[in-house]
């Protein structure tokens, strides 16, 4: 350690000297967080998130620690292929959730594996690939804050989000 | 019961289920000729004084009861006085400035010995290494009289949270080993969100996951640069990164979207940008961290239907699951000694913190609450950090969390102080 110090008066501190910023917070532009916007009234606009909320479905849930499609899930999207064929030129991007009962890692990988779930059905439905993206969000980004089961239900989700 | 003993220091350390009495050091003025230097002793003492504190294994005796108030530096303490008011050690400095910059001269004692165990002369050039030369003498004192290796001349890097708890703005941030303010940078902006950072065994980099562009990926930020680079840089997500004991290679999760989004682990060799995959199995591979021989990996699955810790080869042969009791598994760390590994576990509603040794045997629950996460290791393996979150409502309270340092005998839990809410802590080696 006496060591380390003098080889540190030499070279100077290097953690001192490094580029960190001291910036107050930025906005957070993650885009997650536009999930599930609510009808604001008045007409709504074919083939838009508003549309796919309001008239199909943007999401599906999922068994604690699981990435199976219920039954239910595979109802709704059927009814989201539908409606993509219906409007072609819409492009996708599916997130994959987890409830706070996990770690941190275990509960990314289950994201991505709740999304890749998603994203297949549909692919295999007939969506074009092309159209579509995936992303894992882990437990990071929770539909509803809580800590008990019905908040846990409703985060462990896939959900459908309209990226144009 | 992780204390040796050193002959030399003469110390008593009494273990009672684990609980070791603090040994009473007393700890004169700082000294220094003039304004500069007397502040830069104060700050010194007061630096020494809670490092040593909060480590559990010594405790300040009350400068009030001090007969001596002499510098101590150049002149025989009266150990009689200091045996009166029951100071087993006895540490003196003085400050001042000399060509070469702030030069710092300590001496350290054994009372009831009556000698002198340890001297020390140090300079460094500006007053902006004064919070590591406290550190510096802090691990000193801790090494002459403990035998074991210091941990104060440290970092910890972290994920510093504040908002919303669904729209969480989320900064790699990093601070000395004490939490002290004035240690205190961010080192990302929170435009994107970070996860999971991790110190190299080289001290210069740290490993960690970034929401670039909405893409999931393990970048690499040099803090001597400030430069960012991602190393995960394949469709699909990269997360989970650790570096491997020679910090020339990351292991890391990669879920390719050729294997169905499943995450195996990968080992990235940093200088030739090659990746080797060390696990196919068709359940959730993640977490993995190094032996400190590099020989073995230790990583959590749900291979065999729930999520366990396993170990394997570094070359990802031999996988053989070592956790056994009840309950969910995650967050495997190989302790820097190499004799236990670190986890969380879930069981019953709660989240546990505990140790085991690497076959597994001997596990023991050091912490338990609701939501605890992210055990990382003191460089010399005595301590964790880890962070602690509270439950949250549907109204959008709660939900803090804060980083918490613990003795692996259970012992000595206390916060370390972070200016925001603070999650993911990491610990460097020693400076």
């Amino acid at each position: 350690m006496l060591k380390n110090l003098f080889m540190l008066i030499v070279a100077g501190f290097f953690l001192a000297s490094c580029a960190a910023t001291k910036t107050e917070q930025g906005g957070d532009t993650d885009a997650a967080s536009a999930s599930a916007s609510s009808s604001s009234g008045g007409e709504i606009t074919a083939g838009t998130q508003e549309d796919l909320i309001v008239n199909v479905g943007d999401r599906v849930f999922f068994e604690f620690d699981s990435s199976e499609l219920t039954v239910d899930a595979q109802a709704t999207l059927d009814a989201q292929a539908a409606w993509l064929m219906q409007y072609p030129d819409t492009n996708i991007t599916v997130e994959g959730h987890a409830d706070e009962r996990g770690t941190r890692e275990y509960n990314l990988a289950l994201g991505d594996k709740r999304a890749f779930s998603v994203y297949s059905y549909l692919a295999q439905a007939g969506i074009d690939t092309n159209r579509m993206e995936y992303v894992s969000w882990g437990k990071e980004r929770p539909e509803v804050i809580g800590s008990d089961e019905t908040a846990y239900s409703q985060n462990r989700r896939g959900v459908t989000l309209v990226s144009n | 019961m992780f204390l040796s003993l050193n002959a030399n220091a003469a110390l008593e350390v009494t273990i009672a289920q684990g609980k070791v009495e603090p040994t009473p050091i007393a700890i004169t003025q700082i000294f220094g000729a003039d304004s500069d230097t007397a502040r830069y002793g104060n700050t010194l003492r007061q630096i020494i004084s809670n490092n040593l504190t909060n480590s559990g294994l010594f405790y300040t005796v009350n400068e009030d009861l001090y007969i001596q108030s002499d510098n101590l530096v150049e002149k025989v303490p009266r150990f009689e006085d200091w045996k009166l008011i029951k100071a087993q050690f006895l540490l003196s400095a003085d400050v001042s400035k000399t060509d070469k910059g702030i030069r710092l001269r300590m001496r350290l004692y054994d009372v009831f010995n009556a000698k002198e165990i340890e001297k020390l002369q140090l300079t460094i050039p500006d007053e902006n290494l004064i919070r590591r030369v406290g550190h510096t003498v802090s691990d000193i004192v801790y090494e002459r009289i403990t035998g074991e290796t210091g941990y104060f001349d440290t970092r910890i890097v972290y994920v510093s949270e504040i908002g919303p708890l669904d729209q969480r703005v989320k900064r790699l941030a990093i601070m000395d080993q004490d939490g002290h303010i004035d240690s205190h940078q961010f080192l990302t902006d929170g435009k994107n969100m970070v996860l999971t950072p991790r110190f190299a065994p080289n001290k210069q980099l740290i490993t960690y996951m970034e929401y670039k562009n909405n893409l999931p990926r393990v970048y690499i930020y040099n803090l001597k640069t400030g430069e960012r680079e991602i190393v995960g840089d394949f469709p699909g997500m990269t997360f989970a990164p650790r570096f491997s004991p020679d910090s020339q290679s990351v292991v890391m999760s990669f879920s390719d979207p050729n294997n169905a989004a499943n995450s195996e682990i990968y080992l990235m060799d940093l200088n030739t940008r090659s990746r080797s995959r060390l696990t196919n199995d068709s359940g959730i591979d993640t977490s993995p961290s190094f032996s400190p021989d590099g020989e073995k990996i230790v990583f959590n699955s749900d291979r065999g239907g729930s999520p366990q810790l396993f170990i394997m080869d570094k070359n990802g042969d031999n996988i053989k699951r070592i956790s056994k009791g009840r309950g969910v598994y995650g967050n495997p760390v190989w302790s820097p000694r190499g004799d236990l590994i670190a986890f969380t576990k879930l069981t019953q509603g709660n989240f546990h913190i505990g140790v085991m040794d690497v076959n597994g045997n001997n596990e023991r629950v050091i912490v338990r609450d609701f939501a605890l996460e992210s055990p990382a290791w003191s460089p010399n393996g005595r301590y964790l950090i880890f962070h602690r979150q509270k439950r949250s409502n549907l109204d959008g309270t709660g939900g803090e969390v804060t980083i918490h340092f613990i003795d692996i005998t259970g012992y000595n839990e206390r916060i370390i102080p972070t200016p925001r809410d603070g999650s993911d802590p990491a610990w460097s080696p020693l400076l």
